[in-house]
């Protein structure tokens, strides 16, 4: 990631990777509720519709189930699509389309048919919008076989991914944040690539590795820069993808470190949190120190109330605290 | 519903070429039933007998680049498209020459190289695909229509809903043909709802609706052509209701007869769309014979798709993770 150059928001990056792609492959058609003249709830698609008209920039009333069913079928007949389902929470209104057609088609028809469509809906806690729009489920979509799934943490990372997902010949589930829509990092103005499966070192260190997605990963940074004031030196690795997973950094890193913690903003029963503490039991046994650890949101719908919402979400003081009764752990007896 | 007159629009040879089509897909579900009740297919099918008509007579309008979405009822609609029965019954038969490679089987059997987009496990699901397919033609200009079949369980769904009303407000080339034939698995559709016509619901999304004797090859054939020709010419979707009934149960094992009786059964079968297109045939003058030889050529056609199904290799069993993504 380039540490110097032009700085956009996240949401900038989303627009920019779509108005490159779109402007490059002339059959993209983007689906979904309020992305025309609005420029998208999150400001996530503006100017394009000005750009691009109506006939490629879909707008809908709302009904997501039909909206991607729509873009699913497009593209089985070959039309690349997004289908923007604006909160991922909104998804589960569709999601018999996205889990029973897109991500069985290649498989169902032998490979003969694919769905090259973008799934995009962004997830996770935002200024205590309660229950119904804030949900963090991703670990689903990661447990279906045929679905792709990024995380992007950072507008250089959406960017990158984004395009990526849109030259992909099949279902990718791009799952932003959406408290994520106004950070800003550098971004080449220039188009560029993110290949899937290609975790991110975020931080080099020696003493633990912190695996962190999505909004997580800024926490995880900030805790390891606590961290490193009292002499642990963390390593943060953002997987970005983790269908595919970079399954090689991420055991290195295990490996070298002896040491666990993952952040996860899904609850931790059966999340993709556990997964990679499956993961480490599985390939790095002989090398744990320690048992790994899992700091997850607590597993409460979101609450509304801010006091119950800042309890039930990682926050950064209660990353460093649990990471240092992880260090003091004594190493385990062989 | 009238008795049957050979309209102007259709030849004497065209009739018999649907008359073939029809006792293909009637001879077909006949002798998948047959090697279900022996053993011999995994999984479970839902047969299509009784309602030949409509599929017959709604694809023969079709051109091969168009595209057909079907359901879990679907063996008649991927034959009438024109996907050789050899391919269709070694997928039922989970063999490697199928259409999906045995991946697929009854439910999830997809021939694009036909135009056939697939049957579907999930009632309702394939209306949103096919609209979305009808948006592709569109947007590529490429001239195509696409058929979507459901059926009557299909209109209750809110995939229907949410997936017309898009299909009309863009005006896409699609045709939503429904058949009813009365029972949702087990519940009558006038117990499902109060409102029982079909072909009116599609004023509720400012688009034409028409209802059809779906025993009628000749009533269906012309109905999609109207459809079908207005679709293709930027006029948006039409809603057909073939009113057709099934003559087996819900599926293969399912009697059929815990919720209708053997009367409703038996009277519907004096509709038989295959005996009123053959009776319809040797009214206008065609010999006995030439009938016979048509029956004769459609029988050695499934014996040959027995014989290269049964006789196919089955997928290699390191061969599971293929296609995945």
């Amino acid at each position: 990631m380039p540490e110097q150059g032009r700085v956009i928001t996240y949401a900038d990056a989303g627009v920019e990777a779509l108005r490159e792609e779109m402007a490059r492959d002339s059959s993209i058609v983007y689906i979904g509720q309020g992305i025309g003249p609005r420029g998208g709830n999150f400001r996530q698609t503006r100017g394009l519709w000005k750009e691009f008209g109506d006939e490629r920039l879909r707008d809908t009333g709302i009904c997501e189930l039909g909206a991607t069913g729509v873009a699913i079928g497009a593209a089985m007949a070959g039309t690349r699509t997004v289908v923007d389902e604006v909160f991922l929470d909104f998804a589960l209104e569709a999601i018999t389309q996205i889990i029973q057609q897109a991500a069985n088609i290649s498989y169902m028809s032998n490979g003969k048919i694919k769905a090259p469509v973008v799934i995009r809906g962004a997830m996770g806690a935002v200024r205590n919008a309660g229950a119904h729009h804030s949900h963090t489920f991703y670990n689903w979509f990661a447990n279906t076989p045929g679905l792709k799934v990024a995380l992007p943490a950072t507008p250089y990372d959406l960017k990158g991914l984004f395009k990526t997902a849109l030259r992909d010949p099949g279902p990718v589930a791009l799952i932003e944040h959406k408290s994520l829509y106004n950070t800003k990092s550098v971004v080449p103005e220039e188009g560029y690539l993110i290949p899937f499966g290609d975790a991110r070192i975020v931080r080099e260190g020696k003493d633990l590795t912190i695996i962190a997605m999505s909004r997580m990963v800024d926490l995880a940074a900030r805790a390891a820069e606590v961290l490193a004031q009292d002499g642990i030196s963390a390593e943060v690795i953002d997987p970005r993808t983790i269908v595919p997973l970079d399954r090689q950094k991420i055991t290195d890193s295990i490996k070298k470190t002896g040491r666990l913690v993952v952040i996860d903003e899904s609850p931790s029963y059966c999340s993709f949190a556990g997964e990679l503490l499956a993961i480490a039991a599985e390939d790095c046994f002989n090398e744990l120190q320690v048992s790994p650890k899992r700091i997850c949101s607590l597993g409460v719908p979101n609450p509304f109330s801010p006091v119950l919402e800042n309890q039930m979400i990682p926050s950064v003081e209660r990353i460093v605290s649990e990471v240092k009764d992880v260090m003091s752990t004594s190493r385990r007896k062989s | 519903m009238s008795e049957p007159v050979l309209t102007e629009q259709i030849s004497q040879q065209l009739l018999l070429d649907y008359y073939k089509k029809m006792l293909e897909l009637r001879l077909f579900e006949l002798k998948v039933q047959e090697l279900y009740r022996n053993g011999r297919l995994p999984g479970f099918v839902h047969l299509y007998v009784g309602e030949e008509a409509v599929a017959v007579g709604v694809c023969a309008n079709l051109e091969a680049p168009d595209l057909v979405f079907s359901t879990h009822r679907g063996h008649g609609h991927a034959l009438a498209k024109g996907v050789p029965p050899s391919i269709v019954l070694a997928e039922l038969w989970g063999k490697s020459t199928g259409s999906s490679g045995g991946r697929g089987g009854s439910m999830h059997m997809y021939a694009p190289e036909y135009g056939f987009m697939g049957t579907n496990g999930i009632v309702g699901a394939p209306i949103p695909l096919a609209t979305g397919a009808a948006l592709s033609a569109k947007v590529r200009k490429n001239g195509q229509v696409v058929v979507c079949f459901f059926g009557d369980g299909a209109v209750n769904s809110g995939s229907f809903h949410e997936a017309v009303n898009l299909g009309a407000v863009w005006d896409l080339p699609v045709v939503y043909v429904c058949e009813n034939n009365l029972y949702a698995t087990e519940m009558a559709f006038l117990r499902a709802t109060k409102n029982t016509s079909v072909a009116s619901r599609a004023a509720a999304y400012g688009m034409l609706g028409v209802a059809v004797d779906g025993q009628d090859v000749v009533a269906v054939h012309d109905a999609a052509q109207a459809a079908i020709n207005r679709a293709r010419q930027g006029g948006g979707p039409t809603l057909i209701e073939c009113k057709t009934y099934r003559y087996v149960g819900h599926h293969e094992g399912d009697p059929g007869t815990d919720y209708r009786t053997r009367e409703e059964v038996q009277q519907w079968k004096q509709k038989d769309p295959v005996k009123l297109a053959r009776k319809r045939l040797l009214e206008a003058g065609v010999e006995e014979s030439k009938l016979q030889a048509a029956d004769q050529e459609i029988e050695q056609l499934i014996d040959q798709a027995v014989e290269f199904a049964e006789k196919s290799p089955e997928p290699s069993a390191d061969s599971v993770h293929d296609h995945v993504f």
